[in-house]
């Protein structure tokens, strides 16, 4: 029995001409948090449509559970839970009232829909926002609302497009609680521009970048990227470059301020410990070693314009 | 699956006070033609002296309260139907449909009957506000029958035109405009063609086929004409609905 919830294969999207979404696949299994990166205007949302069924893809196919979205839509709708980029709420109803149209509408069985609402209630920190009017809100509590219609019916893929935008820092922490907690045993796709959420919550990561996919992987590639071959080494007398290359390992040395270096060195052959102590035999002042890291936002930023800069020289 | 959408739109409806107030105001339109009606019936009655003149209360009042009905249905149709796609577009609602096991067929249909339940409750009112007279006199239920037949397939017809116009916009006041000139344009039509009843456009009119209706005549030629005007601005907003999907 396959666990694969999320299929998607060679997904396209043409808009007069142009292709806002380019040949997009991948696979999501039960139990796994996909982060979706990309810089604005990058394809996310067009992409989430597609999964989701809002958007008729010009070439390529989903499949949610074995089903395809295109030959089976409410069978496969019936297993997905969306909140778009705007959460689609109905402001003249109260909270309850507009999740229990959520709730019926997405298949709820008539007798558990009040157990149901009152569970995704529960998980979103919505229990004392039952009556009130869902335009008498905050941004961050109709953001809630959002989940919770997402949520209500225990769907086994949870599509979630930028949920902490315009949450405070409690309740995002709250929420990425819950979505590591959805994670556990349904399949989650979360599309966010906050870098270190993805860290914190995903377990895969895919980036697009002008319609393609740029990196596909799990998290800890990611950071292995991230973690890069590099020391910095802070040194109070520096000799000459000439004397930390003579070190086994050691490829480039570049020096980031006065005191201050940043060295290279091969994959696996961390010289640190010879470093340190050639520092203490030689008096070269060593008052700091460690991992230069690169920032998230670097990897990121060196992924998407790698392409570009491939496709400009 | 129809049904829930047909009690959200209905709490919706009634979530604001939009519905109770066109509720509220249509009912004191027919109550006040009504009152006129019963009102001058024995100062008509009085001076007609020829049998033919002499109609009974129940044709009289009755052309009173639903020869206005068609009227001002004409004005509260669009501005119930103008919000029902457009709105849902504005608010980024439909996202919300689109993502739900539903086919567009049932949120289309779940919306018209939704409207259309609406106005039934106006047209039940108006029905029973007319019966009413049973308590004095014995009125023509036949005549009541047809009227509220004929009146409520005029009303689903006016609804179907108003969600296909929706379905056009995301603009609800544009929307409300152009299904108001459509529904008048129609109506404009019958009267300069009056005078020409073998002329086509005659056919496809709305009031022409709701004229027997209000007569006290049931024909099954007008009840087809009803139901394939209904049918076919459905359908028409199934598909520009699809399309939307489809293009994006």
């Amino acid at each position: 029995m396959s666990t694969v919830t999320v299929e998607a294969s060679h997904l396209t999207r043409i808009y007069g001409g142009r292709e806002a979404v380019s040949d997009v696949s991948f696979n999501l299994s039960k139990g796994e948090v996909l982060g979706f990166l990309g810089p604005n205007g990058a394809g996310k949302s067009t992409t989430m449509k597609m999964i989701t069924g809002n958007l008729a893809p010009s070439a390529g196919s989903i499949k949610i559970c074995g089903i395809d979205m295109i030959e089976n839509p409410k069978e496969a709708k019936a297993l997905i839970g969306y909140l778009p980029e705007t959460p689609p709420l109905y402001r003249e109803l109260t909270v309850d009232e507009y999740l229990a149209v959520a709730a019926r509408l997405h298949g709820v069985k008539g007798t558990q829909v009040k157990k149901s609402i009152e569970r995704a209630k529960e998980r979103c920190g919505l229990t004392e926002m039952s009556k009130r009017l869902i335009e008498n809100l905050s941004k961050g509590y109709q953001q809630r609302v959002g989940i919770a219609q997402a949520i209500i019916h225990n769907p086994m893929v949870v599509i979630l497009d930028e949920p902490t935008v315009g949450l405070d820092p409690i309740q995002i922490r709250d929420i990425r609680a819950l979505i590591k907690e959805l994670g556990g045993e349904h399949s989650v796709i979360l599309s966010t521009h906050i870098l270190p959420e993805v860290e914190m919550v995903c377990d895969h990561v895919q980036i697009i970048h002008l319609g393609k996919l740029v990196f596909s992987g799990g998290i800890d590639v990611l950071k292995q990227q991230r973690r890069g071959n590099k020391l910095l080494v802070g040194l109070n007398n520096p000799p000459a470059s000439e004397a930390l290359l003579a070190i086994e390992g050691v490829i480039a040395v570049e020096q980031v301020s006065p005191g201050l270096l940043r060295v290279r060195y091969n994959e696996g052959q961390s010289p640190a410990e010879v470093l340190v102590q050639a520092a203490v035999s030689n008096g070269w002042g060593l008052h700091q070693i460690n991992h230069d890291q690169t920032s998230l936002e670097d990897v990121f930023v060196q992924l998407t314009y790698q392409e570009a800069a491939e496709q400009a020289s | 699956m129809i049904f829930n959408i047909v009690r959200k739109e209905l709490k919706s409806l009634f979530s604001s006070p939009m519905g109770w107030v066109i509720l509220a105001l249509l009912q004191f339109v027919f109550g006040t033609f009504f009152l006129i009606g019963v009102d001058q019936y024995f100062q008509t009655m009085s001076g007609a002296m020829r049998p033919e003149q002499r109609i009974g209360i129940t044709a009289f009042v009755g052309q009173n309260v639903f020869g206005i009905a068609s009227f001002v249905m004409l004005f509260a149709v669009p501005l119930l139907s103008m919000r029902l796609i457009s709105e849902e577009r504005r608010q980024q609602t439909l996202t919300f449909l689109f993502s739900a096991p539903l086919s567009i067929t049932e949120i289309v249909i779940g919306k018209f009957l939704g409207l259309v339940g609406f106005l039934s409750i106006v047209i039940v009112f108006m029905a029973a506000m007319v019966s009413s007279m049973n308590l004095w006199t014995n009125v023509d239920f036949g005549y009541i029958l047809s009227n509220v037949v004929g009146l409520w397939l005029l009303v689903a017809s006016f609804s179907a035109l108003g969600i296909y116009v929706s379905s056009l916009t995301h603009q609800p006041v544009v929307a409300g405009i152009i299904t108001f000139v459509a529904l008048f344009a129609l109506l404009i039509l019958d009267h300069f063609l009056a005078g020409d009843p073998t002329s086509t456009m005659a056919y496809l009119s709305l009031m022409r086929h709701f004229e027997p209706f209000s007569r006290g005549l049931m024909d099954t030629k007008d009840f087809a004409y009803f139901i394939l005007f209904i049918i076919t601005f459905l359908t028409l907003t199934i598909r520009r609905l699809d399309a939307d999907r489809l293009r994006g």
